[in-house]
């Protein structure tokens, strides 16, 4: 029970923070003043929303870890992160078509969480759920714009969504800990809320001109440890400080 | 041993306490000080984040122990609480005026903003938000995402001000 509990905050958190790291890479490259600093927003909102999940694995895991030993002192393996989240940021298309599959994703399993069982757990959802509803405004607005705007963002947007969308289907593969905490009425049930995820993102894909793949969602394995290749390589960056000098305090 | 003090006492010291982004309005207005438990031992002061990463909770907590130890109570603690989660329903109707004072539109209207239909749709209906120099109610939105994680950025067409909203949540 407590271990299933530790994995899926290790979950939840994992998404966030790497997500939350690849948006924070434009912060000071943004196309316009406003979009960069709307991305540095959302990456504080999700790295913040991180920080609060993986602070409840720790203390679930009783090891001592804290959230920074997480974040810091965990190798690529150890990461259980969709590996949607971990692509590089690509251009800006490529990071709000992401970004759009993600926040309809975290919308829907953030309201049911803040009806979790999990007091704690409830409460964070609770925040990061009205945070989401920024997050879903801001990226489909974009993703209509590009869709439906010139033939250049056109193509770049078609482009990030023939190369995503194989690696949307992750999101909403339930394994053995899913299914464990949906029974104990803490955990969302992803299964179900894929048609609802689907829905949402063909109706915007569609009025946005977008061709939604017909190649079936088939790149896996982010929850047992497979990753990518890119993974590595942000998390080298990602922890090269903490890791460079392990007791600093600051 | 606690020095004696009751609720109102800890509310008032509380108050010196000013968010650090927004320096005219203190912790209680802004809602965010969630209960004061006083016993024997221990002063403890519930407290409760506005925005997931706000990096000024850290500097809030640091200031509320500080402020106390400075009125005399040395076994202070601030409890970080999530749940019910912080909206700006909770921000008092003094507050709101400081913040127009200060340039700042308050929050206004609804913090839920409909379901996920509404939120994809560039259509929705968009709130009107006044300009808290000059008043008028003819301003554009400019982003939904500004200085801090609480406000967004507006600009007025009347008196050609941009200014900063504090967002609904």
């Amino acid at each position: 029970m407590s271990d299933n509990l530790f994995q899926y905050l290790l979950r939840l958190g994992d998404d966030r923070l790497v997500l939350g790291h690849r948006l924070s890479e434009w912060c000071g490259h943004g196309p316009i003043l406003e979009e960069d600093i709307a991305l540095a927003n959302i990456a504080l909102d999700l790295i913040g929303q991180a920080n609060l999940y993986l602070k409840i694995a720790g203390e679930t895991e009783g090891k001592g870890r804290s959230e920074d030993d997480l974040a810091y002192f965990r190798e690529a393996i150890d990461y259980r992160n969709v590996q949607i989240v971990e692509l590089p940021r690509g251009d800006y298309a490529f990071t709000i078509v992401r970004q759009f599959c993600f926040d309809v994703f975290n919308y829907h399993v953030l309201e049911q969480l803040q009806s979790s069982r999990h007091a704690e757990l409830a409460g964070i959802a609770a925040k990061g759920f009205k945070e989401a509803r920024y997050h879903v405004r801001h990226s489909s607005e974009w993703v209509l714009r590009f869709g439906d705007g010139t033939e250049e963002s056109h193509t770049r947007a078609q482009n990030a969504l023939n190369e995503l969308w194989r690696f949307t289907g992750e999101m909403f593969e339930a394994d053995e800990v899913d299914h464990a905490m949906l029974t104990d009425g803490i955990g969302a049930d992803i299964e179900g809320i894929k048609p609802k995820w689907e829905a949402v993102v063909k109706d915007v894909f569609s009025r946005a001109t977008l061709s939604v793949p017909n190649d079936p969602p088939a790149m896996t394995g982010g929850r047992r440890g497979r990753h990518t290749e890119s993974l590595g390589h942000m998390l080298s960056e990602m922890q090269i400080v903490a890791r460079s000098h392990p007791d600093a305090q600051w | 041993m606690v020095k004696t003090a009751n609720r109102d006492d800890i509310l008032a010291i509380l108050s010196e306490v000013k968010d650090p982004e927004i320096p005219v309005i203190d912790v209680v207005e802004l809602g965010i000080v969630r209960d004061i438990v006083i016993d024997d031992n221990e002063l403890r002061v519930d407290i409760t984040p506005t925005y997931s990463g706000c990096p000024a909770m850290q500097v809030i907590e640091r200031e509320i122990l500080s402020t106390l130890q400075s009125h005399g109570f040395q076994n202070a603690r601030v409890n970080t609480v999530y749940s019910p989660a912080w909206t700006t329903d909770w921000i008092t109707p003094e507050a709101r005026e400081k913040l127009r004072a200060y340039g700042i539109a308050p929050p206004a209207g609804r913090s839920d903003f409909g379901g996920i239909a509404e939120l994809v749709s560039l259509r929705r209906a968009k709130p009107t938000t006044e300009c808290p120099f000059c008043g008028s109610a003819n301003t554009i939105i400019k982003s939904e995402f500004g200085s801090t994680a609480c406000k967004s950025i507006h600009y007025c067409n009347s008196c050609h001000q941009p200014f900063d909203y504090f967002k609904a949540f």
